[in-house]
Order: C-alpha cells, then sequence, then structure tokens
C-alpha cells in the first residue's frame, strides 16, 4: 500500500492518492502527507482510485486528517471509490463529514 | 567497566580452550568449560550460564546439536551461543546461524573483536530481561484490567432471557460491547458497540459506555437521550480517530413496539416469525464518538413486533468473515441463512455455525458478535420487585410534591428520570418504582400527548396510523408555542402501608368525562379505546381509583402500597 501526493498548479488543493489497501499500515505515510503539505493548501481530494479495501482505522485517519484541516470547516472530497470502498464509507455514514464522489 | 558474565566454553581441543579461557577471565568474567557438545548441555542446565561458547566440530555431541538442545533449555530466557570455528566459508558460518546460534567467532581469537561481542551480547541479554520484566507487568495489569472491565460491563443482563449473545474475540478484550437492562417500566434496552481496534484501547471506550447505558437505563431515560449522552462522552474521551460503531434497541414488550438507532454497523435484520421474512434496517447515523456536531443525528428505526419476532445486530466481523481464500461472508450468505431457517429457535445457532463453517474454523481476524432480541411478554417478575423482598422497615411519613413543566420541558425534556429519582429515595415506595413508572409515564404522556397537543389515539390502531401518530407528536412539539403539565404527589403512610394519590393536570381543552364511568374494571379498560389505550387499562389495573376532574383536562389516581406483584400478562 502507498500514498502519494500531488498539489494543484496553484498549490491550493492537495490530491492524495492511496493505492491498494488502506489500513493501519498506512498511518505515518498518510499522517506525513498532509502534515507536510504546503501552508496555502485549503482543499483536499482522496483519490481512491486504486484503493481496493477501507478499514476501521482507515476511516479514523480520515477523521484525522478533517480534524488538521479544520473540523467542520475542513473541504475534504473522496473520489472514485470502488463499490467495497464505497459500501464502508456508507455504513460508516461518513456523508455527512466528507464530500463523497 | 564490564559487568561480570558467566560464560560457558566447550571445546574438545584443550589448547584452544584454555587460551580462551584465558582470554575471557581477564576481561573479568567466570567461565566454566566442557569439553564435547554433551557436556556443554548439561553444564549449561545445572549452572545456567549467561552466554555460551561453542566450538561447532565436537565429539559425541557437535556444537550444532548442541546449540539446538541449549535453546530449548533456555526456553523464552535469552541466551547468546557464539560459535567458534575455523571455518571461514560463507556455507558453514551460515549454518551456524541456522541451528541457533546468535553469532560467531573466527578461530584464532582477536581480543578486541572477543571484548566487543561479549560486551554486546550482554546488553543485549539486559533489554530481554526488561523485556520479560515489562511484559509479566503487562499481564498483571491486563488480568486487573480484565477484570474491572467485565464487572463493569457484564453487570446486569444475566437475567435476560429472550436476549441471546455471541462475543468472540481474537484479543484478550473485546472491541466488541454487548450491553443490556431493563429498564424501570419493563422495556428493555440493548446496545451493540464495535470501537475501532481492539484489546486494551477498546476496553477503555467501553467503560463510559457501560456506565452511562446502566446508569440512565435504571433511572428510566429515553433512548434517545442516552444514545446523546454516550455520544457526548465518547466525543470528548476518544482520541479523534477512534470510536464507536453501535446499534441501540428499546423494546416494549406490552406495547410490541422495537426501536433502534443504527450507527456505523451493516444493516441489522428484523425477523418476522409467522411469515419467515426479514426486513433489513440500514445505519442511518454516524457512530458513537465521532462528533457532537450537527452531523450527529438520532434517526431511528420503529416498528411493530409480535411475540415470536427476533431482531438480529452484529459487529462488521460477521459479514467481513473470510474464508481460507480471502472471500468475504458477505450479505447474501447472510440472507441465505435466513432464507434456509425453517423454524426460528435455530436461527441464532445457525448464523453461528455458517459463519464458522465458511471461515473454516479458522480463528476470525475481526471481533465476530451476534446478539438477537427476541419479543416475548414483559417479565413476569421485574427486578424491582425482586428487590422489594430485602426492603428496609419502613418510616411513616405524610408529604405532598408538585412539579410544574411548562413549555420548553414539555419540548425538550423527558421529566421522567426525575421523578422516578425522587420516588426511589422515598422508603416504602422505592420497591414499586416499576409500577409507578408506568403510572405516571401513562398519565404524562396522555397529558401530553391528548391534553397539550390534542393528539387522537384511534390514529395508532393500525400499523401505519401508528408511525402518522408519532410523526404528528414530533411535529406537534416542534410547533408547541404554549403548554403547560402539573403533576402532584401526595402520600399518607403509616408503618407498613401507605396511599399516594397522583393529580395530573394539563393545559389542554380535556374532554367530555361524564360518559367515561370513573373506575372501570380491568377487563372493560382492555376494550376501552378512544380516549385510552392499553396504558390506561394498566393504570386502571394497579390503581385503586382513577378519576377525571374538571373539563376532563385533570386525571387522579389512588395508589395503595404494600401491593401485590405486577401480572405476567396484562
Amino acid at each position: 500500500m502507498t500514498v502519494t501526493a500531488h498539489p494543484s498548479s496553484d498549490g491550493t488543493e492537495l490530491t492524495i492518492k492511496v493505492t491498494g489497501r488502506f489500513d493501519f499500515s498506512a498511518h505515518q505515510e498518510f499522517r506525513e502527507t498532509y502534515e507536510s503539505a504546503p501552508a496555502q493548501v485549503r482543499a483536499y481530494n482522496i483519490d481512491m482510485t486504486d484503493a481496493t479495501y477501507l478499514d476501521s482505522s482507515a476511516l479514523g485517519m480520515l477523521l484525522l486528517l478533517r480534524d488538521h484541516a479544520g473540523g467542520d470547516s475542513a473541504r475534504i472530497s473522496i473520489v472514485n471509490c470502488n463499490p467495497d470502498v464505497r459500501k464502508i464509507l456508507n455504513i460508516s455514514n461518513f456523508g455527512q463529514l466528507f464530500n463523497i464522489e | 567497566m564490564t559487568e561480570c558474565l558467566r560464560i560457558l566454553i566447550a571445546d574438545d581441543n584443550q589448547t584452544d580452550r584454555m587460551i580462551l579461557s584465558a582470554i575471557v577471565r581477564k576481561e573479568g568474567h567466570i567461565v566454566l568449560e566442557a569439553a564435547d557438545g554433551q557436556e556443554a548441555t548439561a553444564v549449561y542446565e545445572a549452572e545456567r550460564p549467561d552466554l555460551v561458547l561453542l566450538d561447532v566440530l565436537m565429539p559425541v555431541l557437535d556444537g550444532l546439536e548442541a546449540a539446538r538442545a541449549i535453546k530449548q533449555l533456555a526456553g523464552d530466557e535469552l541466551v547468546p551461543v557464539i560459535f567458534l570455528t575455523s571455518l571461514q566459508d560463507a556455507d558453514s558460518l551460515a549454518s551456524c546461524l541456522h541451528a541457533g546460534g546468535d553469532d560467531f567467532l573466527s578461530k584464532p581469537y582477536n581480543r578486541v573483536i572477543l571484548r566487543a561481542k561479549i560486551s554486546a551480547f550482554g546488553r543485549m541479554r539486559h533489554m530481554h530481561a526488561a523485556l520479560q520484566a515489562n511484559h509479566r507487568q503487562l499481564l498483571l495489569e491486563q488480568a486487573v484490567a480484565k477484570k474491572v472491565y467485565d464487572n463493569v460491563t457484564h453487570a446486569g443482563y444475566i437475567r435476560i432471557d429472550n436476549l441471546r449473545y455471541s462475543l468472540s474475540s481474537r484479543a484478550m478484550f473485546n472491541g466488541d460491547t454487548v450491553l443490556a437492562r431493563m429498564r424501570p417500566d419493563g422495556g428493555l434496552h440493548v446496545l451493540l458497540g464495535d470501537f475501532t481496534g481492539h484489546g486494551l484501547p477498546a476496553a477503555i471506550g467501553a467503560m463510559p459506555l457501560a456506565e452511562t447505558f446502566y446508569g440512565m437505563t435504571s433511572k428510566g431515560f429515553e433512548l434517545e437521550e442516552i444514545i446523546r449522552e454516550m455520544n457526548r462522552k465518547l466525543t470528548r474521551v476518544l482520541p479523534t480517530n477512534f470510536f464507536c460503531c453501535a446499534v441501540a434497541l428499546h423494546m416494549d414488550m406490552r406495547e410490541k413496539i422495537g426501536r433502534a438507532w443504527v450507527g456505523g454497523v451493516p444493516d441489522c435484520f428484523l425477523y418476522h416469525a409467522a411469515g419467515g421474512d426479514i426486513t433489513a434496517l440500514p445505519p442511518l447515523n454516524l457512530p458513537l464518538g465521532v462528533t457532537e456536531g450537527h452531523q450527529f443525528s438520532l434517526r431511528m428505526h420503529e416498528f411493530a413486533m409480535r411475540n415470536q419476532d427476533r431482531f438480529f445486530m452484529w459487529s462488521d466481523g460477521i459479514v467481513e468473515a473470510e474464508n481460507p481464500d480471502g472471500e468475504l461472508f458477505g450479505e447474501d450468505r447472510l440472507r441465505a441463512v435466513f432464507a434456509r431457517a425453517d423454524v426460528p429457535e435455530t436461527l441464532f445457532d445457525d448464523l453461528l455455525a455458517a459463519v464458522g463453517r465458511f471461515q473454516a474454523n479458522r480463528a476470525s481476524t475481526d471481533d465476530t458478535t451476534l446478539v438477537e432480541v427476541m419479543m416475548t411478554d414483559p417479565p413476569a417478575d421485574d427486578l424491582a420487585a425482586a428487590q422489594a423482598e430485602d426492603r428496609q422497615p419502613y418510616v411513616a411519613l405524610d408529604w405532598q410534591v408538585s412539579f410544574v413543566f411548562p413549555t420548553l420541558t414539555l419540548k425538550h425534556h423527558n421529566p421522567m428520570p426525575l421523578i422516578m429519582h425522587v420516588l426511589s429515595e422515598t422508603d416504602g415506595l422505592n420497591a414499586y418504582s416499576s409500577q409507578l413508572y408506568t403510572i405516571i409515564s401513562e398519565l404524562y404522556s396522555n397529558a401530553l400527548e391528548h391534553g397539550v397537543l390534542g393528539l387522537d389515539s384511534r390514529l395508532k390502531s393500525t400499523g401505519e396510523g401508528f408511525g402518522r401518530y408519532y410523526q404528528e407528536r414530533q411535529e406537534r412539539l416542534e410547533r408547541l408555542a404554549s403548554g403547560r403539565i402539573e403533576l402532584t404527589m401526595r402520600q399518607t403512610a403509616d408503618g407498613n402501608s401507605g396511599l399516594l394519590t397522583i393529580r395530573m393536570e394539563d393545559s389542554g381543552a380535556g374532554f367530555d368525562h361524564g360518559r367515561q364511568p370513573a373506575s372501570l374494571p380491568a377487563a372493560a379498560a382492555a376494550a376501552e379505546t378512544p380516549l385510552a389505550g392499553r396504558g390506561m387499562g394498566l393504570v386502571r389495573e394497579l390503581c385503586s381509583r382513577v378519576e377525571y376532574l374538571g373539563k376532563g383536562n385533570i386525571v387522579e389516581v389512588d395508589f395503595h402500597w404494600p401491593q401485590r406483584r405486577l401480572g405476567t400478562r396484562i
């Protein structure tokens, strides 16, 4: 499992791409991507195109990112989820907290 | 300054052994000697040295065999074994390490390297010993923590017959928690919680959850209020990335209603015994402990249940149980178990067996928790009545107390816990909290729903109307501009018996109570529908007098004690 980050051209948006199983093993890596992001980042895109699975600690990591990005004012989109990932996000009702596309 | 170690040196070549012994002694260590592998093993067993230096090629038992024997004797203890060899090729040296050796030392001996190795393994032994001590301490602490955890979370639901549950776990503690307790009115609250993670962190979160759940249920709080409070506690106590997926169920055995809050766990199933079909109840809420903000919700499923109908809840461990090929059990297989079932009684065992077979009886990778709650008649012997048997002698006491509940209280609060708290502190009456809860909560909800809100209870006569009734209740409550309910309780008592008069007055329009006989016999009460449903029938059975006064907006009832216990079936 790998985590890569790409800032948008104007630097205000950060796309974090997760590949493989998104679970506790990604903890450190995932946190570093957003903590080391440039200060002008205002919005986050979590690209799940190549994420195969999501466990509850991954949901916890998303909550940590949300906290880091300002809690209720955070702008975080979770995009390109496969049906399994989508289902886990739905069961948790994370649509209340994140923009799931 | 090097620490003095006890070092076993085994070499069949006496000259080599003496040279090495001399060097080692000079470094300040104590030397034990052996001339072959067998002797080395025997000396190790008798003397338990800190470090072993073994020649590879020895008669009787060679160094590799001796290393295996010594490692086995050592068990959990760390005994570094260093091979002494004149061999130089990589394969020979590697085979020393494969045999369980920790390092090797080439002949002829280099004093500097020897000193460095002994000192390095001495440090490793220290680390290992510290680790072992920490581990023992941890196990000890876990055992104590587990005792506390069990006492807190497993208290109080052994007596509930219509509840079955199975908790299995890969950790010492469950990431899953099952809690159940009866309310003072005989209703049942059941909670299944699935914490992120396993073990100690999950168990720590379960404790405030259990305390809140048990405490508030016993005091008669509504399920929604308990859920809100548990969410508040967990949000404050748990770190951001930890939360608790949960199902909370309230089952009213008298009214035959179930209400469930589902947050973050897979669909619960409601099994209808008559048709053998199921209704899936999906998660409508965020898990507990994520946020106290507006995203937290109390969206409930409400449903009628007949006797023998069953409510099934599970953590994701059931649906995500894996077979040896890495496939998940999934919802389709789950539904298939229900479709195959001939009788509802075996469903619970069928489910566990199906998941077990699917996993090919391997240890599960997640906590797999299954809970079944069956609708039955109300319990014959409720907890309050049981407590009455060991009550203290009463003190004679005459008193009167009044509560006034203005609009805002009516809209936002449930006054029952406050009222029950007063009664539970009163000698004599505290033994009847179940009956009193029933009486007062019936009178209060009649005063609120029919009096203040002007709802017609005839709506409730059909299943569909039932849902509409509660929706309408909610809407009218939100719109309510002004309303008021006044409750007065007056007791006269001598040492052994007493009379409690309860008077409930509402700000509603009342009704023509002239046509309503003041005290109906209990049998007739069951048939009495328009103005009072089954609830009032029960009040009549428990009270010697039920009287409507004024324009029908006042009701007064008399409760005498001591009283026989509540009957099985009302």
